[in-house]
């Protein structure tokens, strides 16, 4: 089942939505107590206090029906979190996401510290509706919340000789069960050629429907590359590294057959184990999930030109 | 152990062994088959093939383990029955769900990707198995011959678990106890065939 985009207008502006995330531990708690009337207040704060500011984008890809939130944070690959699709969801919220710090070096021209609110305040949050295709060939519509990356590119003043972007999310064993139990070269590395990361689409995520992220949806600041499979957009970012080499990336360690470092999504190249010329849509019903994947997720106007002259059989 | 008894179990059995499908059913009406219907769908199929056939190869084992147990053998039929018709329905799955019933892209597919070779390969194991699974094809074919037949049953269940070890991401380890299962069940049967050969061979030094 899907939701009707109704109108042009962002999602933060039109419904306060009583945060889906502290829905569950508000019910529990009401339950519990049987004082529902006196703990409504506290979760209507909680709820404002997750809402982001967002205005219209003309980059944002029109006429898509969106996945519903529910499924969008509850189906995740986040492995950090375990490998089921509902264990991020079940096992995120421990994650603390105050204070957060992003540092950004490398080759630079000073290596600098943000902290997650100068982010937020830096540009103005954009609402961007992109199609989101995983590797694992399934594919949601997600209205994102966030600037153009290259906004903070531009700010941290990269040397000439940067020719790519690592992305470091956060390693924390404390609170992260799955980097015991999956043999991923942690910390979850990603990265992007300079060209990429400068591209107006790559996003530099902070929310989604018009909220601050969900921590299974990788809080608070993930990139979003919508032409790209999934895990090439890092989650939970720690850290912004420019370099001259082509970065190592996590999936790529594990297994550089089936996860090339460019990973566009591509129907004509499939991945060893399984065609991607299809997809499945997450929130469809049954028999209306499957449909065909596009070049570059539908982004192809936008972006093939990235990659003029490159075999793309070969990078991919 | 009477009749009554035995009665009471089968339908048990029965009910446990529909009870994957009739969840799949009633969850699909009331449209809650979660984000990825094809996938749950799948899955669910896939699971109950392999539990079904590991849990049938486990019978002659445990009966093995003592002689008060000989009654299981009654059930070994119907759970190997009720895998095979789960292996047709995740089998089904594909041809639809994920093919949607275009020959040419099987095809394509089937040549190029191992685990779906290997999931061909224990339903196609599977199918002669079912085939000749009533009492008529025992009498038919002879007891060892059908024994010898019935043995594929083990290359289908290794053929399951290679299939979902392969359809897994790389580092995902979740197929590790139905594997474990399946290698001590191979096991007891390898141990057993040794112990027999040894008695045997001592039968023959004694006799000499």
């Amino acid at each position: 089942m899907f939701i009707k985009k109704a109108s042009d207008i962002p999602y933060s502006e039109i419904t306060p939505k009583n945060a889906y995330l502290n829905r569950r531990a508000f019910m529990t708690g009401a339950a519990a107590l049987g004082v529902a009337g006196l703990l409504e207040p506290r979760a209507a704060m909680a709820a404002d206090a997750t809402k982001l500011q967002t205005v219209k984008s003309p980059l944002s890809t029109p006429g898509l029906q969106l996945t519903p939130i529910k499924d969008i944070t509850t189906y995740n690959n986040f492995y950090e979190f375990g490998v089921e699709k509902d264990d991020p969801s079940k096992n995120a919220g421990k994650m603390k996401t105050r204070p957060w710090k992003v540092t950004v070096d490398g080759l630079v021209k000073q290596k600098k510290t943000v902290t997650i609110e100068e982010l937020l305040s830096f540009k103005p949050i954009e609402e961007r509706v992109y199609r989101h295709r995983c590797v694992e060939a399934w594919s949601m519509v997600i209205p994102w919340a966030g600037y153009s990356l290259s906004e903070l590119i531009n700010w941290a003043e990269p040397l000439p000789k940067a020719k790519y972007v690592q992305f470091l999310s956060l390693e924390d064993f404390a609170v992260m069960p799955g980097l015991r139990e999956i043999d991923l070269n942690w910390p979850y590395s990603e990265g992007l050629r300079m060209d990429e990361a400068m591209h107006p689409l790559t996003l530099l995520t902070f929310g989604l429907y018009g909220e601050v992220l969900p921590n299974q949806d990788g809080a608070p600041v993930r990139i979003v590359v919508p032409w790209k499979y999934g895990f090439k957009s890092a989650k939970s970012i720690v850290k912004i590294h420019f370099t001259s080499d082509q970065p190592h990336t996590a999936w790529n360690d594990m297994a550089p057959r089936e996860y090339g470092f460019y990973s566009n999504v591509n129907p004509n190249v499939d991945h060893p184990r399984w065609s991607q010329k299809t997809e499945r849509r997450i929130g469809a019903s049954l028999f209306e999930q499957r449909q065909p994947t596009l070049m570059f997720n539908g982004y192809g106007d936008q972006v093939a030109s990235l990659y003029n002259g490159m075999d793309l059989k070969k990078y991919f | 152990m009477n009749k009554r008894t035995v009665v009471a179990l089968k339908v048990a059995v029965w009910l446990v062994c529909l009870s994957p499908l009739a969840l799949l059913i009633f969850n699909g009406f009331r449209n809650n088959l979660g984000p990825d219907p094809t996938a749950t769908v799948t899955h669910a199929t896939g699971f109950a093939t392999l539990r079904l056939l590991v849990i049938s190869l486990a019978i002659t084992p445990l009966r093995r383990l003592s002689p008060r147990l000989g009654w299981l053998i009654r059930f070994r039929r119907l759970l190997g029955l009720f895998a095979f018709f789960y292996g047709c329905l995740h089998l089904l799955t594909y041809l639809w769900l994920y093919s949607g019933f275009n020959v040419a892209a099987m095809i394509d597919d089937i040549g190029k990707r191992r685990y779906i070779m290997a999931g061909m390969a224990a339903w196609l194991l599977l199918l002669p198995l079912a085939a000749t699974s009533t009492n008529w094809s025992i009498r038919k074919l002879g007891g060892k011959r059908w024994q010898a037949l019935h043995r594929l049953a083990y290359l289908s269940a290794i053929c399951g678990v290679s299939h979902y070890w392969w359809i897994v991401k790389t580092g995902v380890r979740t197929p590790i106890t139905i594997t474990l299962l399946l290698a001590v069940l191979l096991l007891a049967r390898i141990a057993w065939l040794a112990r027999q050969r040894v008695s045997r061979q001592a039968g023959v030094v004694t006799a000499g």
